[in-house]
């Protein structure tokens, strides 16, 4: 193998691919040869590693130089100054890794990294997804190896139930007990499946392993199958991350051609395949059973439980089905041993969880922690605040299906009880962080406009209640509603919680059951006052200049679509409330803040 | 579906080998019509009735069967798209950061709704779930390029580059 004396690591995740990071890859390597280094420096395209915001980046190692942002036009200087004289191009240095010297800090030391925990993701951005040798060099395929050789398939489950390890989808049922039903399950032919239809919007956590780290999931899942008894194993994918479809197709064929799927793995009775299957655009087939459903080629719709898919699951056969991160920690409790994961984290919910975060927060990207760790932290340590200095209002988690931590509960430790006990959920791992400028009715609005959307309209409580619950939404935010309509709104939520078919339904009204019970005031402002505190509602908000601050620029006036804005140069200017049609522009554009809503 | 007359569709050779090499492909496999129909979608852009009918003729799945599976999920449609397929991202990073008005803007400036096409076929629009690009947020696409961290004025140069 050849050595190269710099490792450039590129990041080929969702989000730096979409922010250009191909261009750069290109970039790099035809300025590389330019300069003869080609042969000295190795160009690798990796997954996710977090810091999406600060997309595209780049480390480079040895040293763990860390660019951000960069541009195909900034390539020519890093090779010209960095490869070939050795100088930090420090403009394009993430700031939080400059020392006061010529030396930067290593990324572990920055804040954002220094308080996670990498257990799911340990692989990601670390090593190339489409490489298998990488992977085995990072102790790949040795827990398979060590499951296969060394213990029968109930010393398998045993160490997972004694991990402690719960489902990372949103429910957090015990991952040792679901292995254990579907092994004792009656039946000689049974399935393995992964759910990566990760629909919750603003959640991104699995499409990262997938990406970053394929293999990790084809372990994880041949050990599942040995552990069960299964030979054949589906992984059911949306079709909206071809990135993750094109690296896990690589990977499987990469483990069939070193015999790690197929038959006699490690040369012994065991054999195990497995497949895609691409999703189509349906929240609802990330529900269990309407999975298997869509597997089987039909409209995702769900089905009764019981039975439960560990007794008939994927063609009436029992069937393990779990989360594409619950799988990702397999092959560590393997490797480490239950006793090593079940140290971390809480009484009741061990390991780490990954988070997507997203929203009015500085760090944007992929977060791992510990459970047991506070919003304040996840918030404030590691996504470096919340931009413009705006004050935080809540955190939403378990997107459509979840709700709100509002901000006098910011030191709640995160873990999948707490989050329950506040009216919340864990979810998949989205945290969309809101500041005073999001209105919460309007969220909650937003929420079941997905929802009313995504119902499969199989069965009326959904179907049917989730729109009328939008209805009412929609009355408030258009300042028609009444103190009634609150009480309806609460009461038509907790039927469908009750009669709704799948969890798709029952879970439907939580973003409107916890905003209402954190922010019951602002839905009464909205009905009563006839206002939006947070100015978001259009119907409810009206623009006025002040008259103390205008300086008459005429500005506001000129940029106004509508011509609904009138005075005379250096005096005081109004705004015809019948014909402004609050797009804001004006306030936009005011140069002294005299225009408020 | 449109209520507009519109002609059959019938498929050049071309598309029609493609789509029997795809159906000879899938023949016989457990749960065949899905990944079919992404595939088929593939070579022609979308899923009209008539090849609806070449595929249930093609694995033995009833039209009723077919019908209900394109029409259930976002991803299959039986409408042609654009030159241009343009998806303004409304996950959740995205909504809480303006892509609404983001949508807005590119309505008035289109003239088209959600779901519809521009008449000289050039443009078509989708309001789509979260594409996980959400450090970029807010963002929209367009075919394969991705525009990121945007305002509402961005929206008019980036669409008149696919103006000619």
């Amino acid at each position: 193998m050849e050595l190269a004396r710099a490792h450039v690591l590129v990041c080929g995740g969702t989000g730096c691919t979409s922010s250009g990071s191909e261009k750069i890859i290109n970039a790099l390597e035809s300025a590389l040869k330019e300069k003869n280094l080609e042969n000295e420096i190795k160009v690798v395209k990796t997954g996710c590693f977090g810091l999406c915001a600060l997309g595209p980046i780049m480390i480079v190692y040895p040293e763990g130089v860390f660019y951000s942002m960069v541009t195909p036009e900034d390539i020519p200087e890093i090779v010209e100054e960095y490869f070939l004289k050795g100088r930090v191009v420090k403009r394009l240095v993430y700031k939080e890794t400059l020392t006061e010297g010529d030396s930067v800090k290593s990324l572990n030391e920055v804040d954002f990294y220094k308080n996670q925990m990498r257990i799911a993701l340990r692989n990601c951005g670390v090593i190339n997804p489409e490489d298998i040798d990488e992977y085995i060099a990072y102790d790949g395929y040795k827990a398979l190896g060590k499951v296969l050789t060394e213990m029968k398939p109930q010393e398998v489950i045993d160490e997972i139930k004694k991990s402690g390890l719960r489902g990372r989808g949103g429910a957090g049922f015990s991952t040792g007990m679901k292995w254990q039903f579907t092994a004792d399950a009656p039946g000689d032919k049974k399935f393995v499946a992964c759910n990566a239809d990760e629909g919750d919007p603003g959640a991104f956590m699995d499409r990262s392993v997938l990406e970053g780290d394929p293999h990790s999931l084809i372990e994880a899942m041949a050990i599942a199958a040995y552990a069960v008894g299964a030979d054949r194993g589906f992984v059911y994918i949306r079709a909206e991350y071809p990135i993750a479809v094109k690296r896990l197709n690589i990977a499987i064929e990469q483990a069939r051609e070193y015999g790690l799927l197929g038959n006699n793995i490690f040369g012994t009775d065991f054999c195990f395949d497995m497949e895609l299957r691409l999703g189509a655009g349906a929240f609802v087939c990330g529900e269990e059973t309407a999975l298997m459903t869509s597997i089987e080629g039909h409209r995702g719709e769900p089905r009764p439980r019981p039975p439960f898919p560990a007794i008939k699951g994927l063609w009436q056969k029992p069937t393990l089905l779990n989360n594409v991160e619950t799988y990702a920690n397999i092959t560590a409790i393997i490797n480490k041993g239950a006793d090593w994961f079940n140290t971390i984290g809480t009484e009741k919910s061990k390991g780490t969880k990954v988070f997507a975060v997203g929203g009015k927060i500085n760090n944007t990207g992929l977060v791992e922690v510990p459970m047991g760790t506070t919003l304040r932290e996840v918030v404030y340590d590691i996504g470096g605040g919340i931009p413009n200095g705006k004050k935080f209002k809540a955190a939403q988690t378990g997107g459509p299906s979840g709700g709100c931590i509002p901000a006098h509960l910011i030191d709640t430790p995160i873990d999948y009880d707490n989050l329950t006990a506040i009216g919340s959920m864990m979810g998949s791992g989205g945290l969309i962080v809101m500041d005073e400028d999001t209105c919460m009715v309007d969220i909650a609005k937003f929420f079941l406009e997905f929802t009313v959307d995504e119902s499969c309209g199989k069965c009326t409580p959904c179907r049917v209640g989730t729109k009328r619950l939008l209805e009412i939404l929609t009355k408030i935010t258009e300042g028609k509603g009444t103190l009634e309509d609150i009480d309806k709104l609460e009461e038509l939520c907790y039927a469908i919680k009750d009669s709704a078919f799948c969890g798709l339904g029952q879970t439907a009204p939580n973003p409107i059951l916890s905003t209402l019970k954190y922010f019951r005031d602002e839905y009464i402002a909205h009905v009563v006052d006839k206002k939006c505190p947070a100015g978001v509602c259009k119907a409810l908000v009206s623009y006025k200049i002040d008259p103390e601050k205008c300086k008459g620029c005429s500005l506001c006036a000129r940029n106004c679509p509508v011509g609904a804005i009138s005075g005379k140069i250096k005096e005081p200017y109004v705004i015809d409330t019948d014909k402004c049609i609050k797009c804001g522009v004006c306030a936009s554009a005011c140069k002294f803040n005299a225009i408020s809503k | 579906m449109s209520e507009k007359a519109t002609p059959a569709f019938v498929m050049t050779k071309e598309q029609e080998e493609k789509v029997q090499q795809v159906i000879a492909k899938y023949k016989g496999t457990d749960g065949a019509l899905i990944p079919v129909l992404h595939e088929v979608q593939e070579i022609i852009g979308y899923l009209p009735i008539e090849v609806q009918k070449v595929i249930s003729e093609g694995i033995d799945v009833p039209m009723s069967e077919i019908y209900g599976v394109v029409t259930f999920y976002t991803q299959f449609s039986i409408n042609p798209k654009g030159k241009y397929k343009i998806g303004v991202c409304l996950g959740t990073a995205c909504y809480v950061k303006g892509s609404g008005d983001i949508l807005e803007k590119i309505k008035q400036i289109l003239g088209i709704d959600v779901g519809e096409c521009t008449e000289d076929g050039k443009f078509s629009l989708e309001a789509t779930r979260c594409i996980g690009a959400c450090g970029l947020a807010p963002v929209f696409t367009v075919n394969d390029d991705v525009y990121g961290r945007l305002v509402v004025d961005d929206v008019e140069g980036i669409l008149a580059k696919y103006m000619d």
